[in-house]
């Protein structure tokens, strides 16, 4: 086992990558599905263990074929990209186990083989990226993971998510190109594509315009792909007409990952490097985190649909992790990292909630979920849970990462003051538009009562009850997320003075 | 002339800018795809035009002493992009042939109508 053991870095990426191969021979119904819920699980067992061993001894480093760190690849596990693998590799199981028969009946069975297969690969590149140590291999990862969700986004049967994984793809690629040629100037520059390397030699070339035009080019490319403010629209139509479980497990984690890119740059390789950099990256992504919170509740609060209420909800939230991230403190850096988790739970529950209701609801207009909460009261109990959750109410996870990021926020003195204000503006706008979708669930009547449909699988509201209690778990013990994201902070911002 | 010394710099940017004018004016779906292929090439050159060294050879153990070597690696990592690059235009295109199927279109416009209809 202890030999085992060391190579569990690497063994996050393969189980998955080389399960993807075998599950498209697995033709037999069911069969595939049951062997990409095993992988996972598996996967997800790996993150416990590594988190475990990130929490006892600090950073979990890895070489490729033992070959020395600059000149080999490396891969390395820190607090950061523990918290990250956990939300990955839950929201895998999650979705997937909860999901069966929602998938099963929105994926044409003959393509079930290929598109858990995908699902499979999206996972490996997800947990790559947030693995690997060493620029140009998140670049691949990267690719792989956007490959597979583009798969994933188009395999169900709604004609409207072809055009609209189109926009992502296109979009997609060109966030990552962007990456391509920021980490191509640095290497130009410094020789190496080793994080902790670049972060050491960039000190000598700093002043230098390519370094200056990487940083850009990075910050930007990422941004399109974590779907920060005003580069989001490819995100609502994507996630609104996905298959629903494919949009729990991508807005579970999938912006979030590449947000992870970002600040893993931002502040390993630039900040203590690039004079002036923490002042640009305030002045610049503090604004955008700001309107991207106002303009994604408000969108929010008027939408029809509700998967593209929540969808605008995440580029709300998205915006919260940005705002604590720019605050350049380690208090905000923590706020913005929990919120990295908690909103992984609370969206990833009302994903699978949403999922469940489109089960038995016509459709996910407002008005096809009037007086569901009659029909189904625990799914619609789990989605309240998780809807306090992504409001913030005490009790929750997402008071835990609110209360924090406000803590921060005063810290900075009076400038903080304003930004109280809009985080409790746009917790208020929250309120309103889950209200919205409990008011019609629980208050509205439908016109006339439709015959009792397909029920909805009990594993399914089983796991969304796991999920939601997630949500009040962490809320009431946050002691793991905080512990990590803590830790998190202080390294990212440990350089600087 | 410094600045025309440098002119594998100069095609890279304006390839990179031809192809993301394509991108984001064209509506045809596959020409906006055209565009995206050409913006990657471009990112292809500037890697390889960077790991190029005047009267460099390639890296094999020479016979007679010292010689100048190009950098191999950008070249290395350049295959891989290349076939990321090759990935994303073979599913773009697949998207597009299923898109034509389903709307009968493949201008961004008219499929935006038929949507809204």
């Amino acid at each position: 086992m202890n030999a085992l053991a060391q190579h569990l870095p690497a063994l996050q990426v393969v189980v998955p990558m080389l399960v993807a191969s075998l599950v498209v021979l697995l033709r037999p119904r069911g069969l595939a599905w049951a062997a990409a819920t095993a992988a996972s699980v598996l996967a997800f067992a790996i993150a416990v263990q590594l988190v475990q061993a990130v929490l006892e001894s600090g950073p979990v480093g890895y070489l490729m074929g033992s070959w020395p760190a600059p000149y080999g690849i490396e891969l390395k596990v820190d607090a950061l990209s523990a918290l990250l693998l956990l939300a990955v590799t839950g929201a895998s199981v999650l979705a997937l186990v909860g999901g069966r028969d929602s998938l099963d009946s929105q994926i044409e069975v003959g393509r079930q083989p290929y598109f858990y297969a995908a699902w499979l690969l999206a996972l490996a590149g997800l947990s790559g990226i947030v693995v690997a140590a060493d620029a140009f291999n998140i670049f691949v990862f990267m690719e792989i993971s956007s490959l597979a969700s583009y798969v994933l986004v188009a395999g169900g049967t709604d004609r409207r998510a072809l055009p609209a994984v189109f926009k992502y793809l296109i979009m997609g690629t060109i966030g990552a190109t962007f990456y391509l040629i920021g980490i191509g100037l640095i290497y130009m520059m410094t020789g190496t594509l080793n994080l902790a390397d670049m972060e050491f030699r960039i000190h000598a070339v700093a002043d230098q315009r390519p370094i200056l035009a990487a940083a850009g080019f990075i910050t930007v490319g990422l941004a399109l792909k974590a779907a920060i403010f005003p580069l989001h629209v490819w995100l609502p139509n994507a996630y609104t007409y996905a298959p629903h479980m494919v949009t729990a497990f991508l807005a579970a984690c999938s912006t979030k990952v590449s947000l992870y890119v970002l600040l893993r740059f931002d502040f390993l390789v630039f900040q203590d490097n690039l004079t002036g950099h923490a002042f640009q990256f305030t002045a610049y992504l503090m604004p955008l985190a700001i309107l991207g919170i106002l303009v994604g509740s408000a969108v929010a609060m008027f939408e029809k649909n509700v998967k593209r209420l929540l969808a605008f909800s995440s580029v709300a939230q998205i915006g919260y992790m940005m705002l604590g991230a720019s605050l350049v403190t380690v208090a905000g850096l923590t706020a913005g990292i929990v919120h990295i988790f908690n909103h992984a739970l609370a969206k990833g529950a009302l994903f699978l909630a949403v999922a469940s209701f489109a089960t038995v609801a016509a459709g996910l207009r407002l008005d096809d979920l009037r007086g569901i909460a009659r029909r189904m009261p625990w799914t619609f109990g789990a989605f309240v849970v998780a809807g306090l959750s992504l409001i913030g109410i005490p009790g929750t996870a997402g008071f835990v990462s609110k209360w924090y990021l406000i803590s921060a926020a005063m810290e900075i003195g009076a400038a903080g003051l304003p930004l109280v204000v809009i985080i409790l503006v746009s917790s208020l706008m929250a309120v309103v538009y889950i209200w919205r979708i409990v008011e019609a669930a629980c208050f509205a009547k439908a016109e006339d009562e439709p015959a009792p449909s397909a029920s909805v699988s009990p594993v399914l509201v089983a796991v969304l009850w796991l999920a939601a209690a997630a949500n009040i778990y962490f809320g009431l013990v946050p002691g793991l997320p905080l512990t990590l994201a803590g830790d998190a902070a202080t390294e990212l911002l440990g350089h600087l003075p | 002339m410094e600045l025309l010394g440098l002119y594998n710099y100069w095609v890279f940017a304006v390839l990179l800018m031809i192809g993301f004018y394509a991108v984001v004016a064209k509506r045809n779906l596959v020409k906006k795809l055209i565009g995206l292929s050409l913006f990657q090439s471009a990112v292809f050159l500037l890697y390889i035009t960077m790991g190029k060294v005047e009267g460099g050879t390639a890296p094999i153990f020479p016979e007679a002493g010292a010689a100048v070597f190009s950098n191999p690696l950008p070249q290395v990592l350049i295959l891989t992009a290349i076939v990321v690059g090759i990935s994303t235009t073979a599913l773009g295109l697949g998207i597009v042939v299923r898109v034509k199927e389903e709307y009968g279109s493949i201008e961004e416009h008219e499929i935006q109508e038929i949507d809204e209809r």
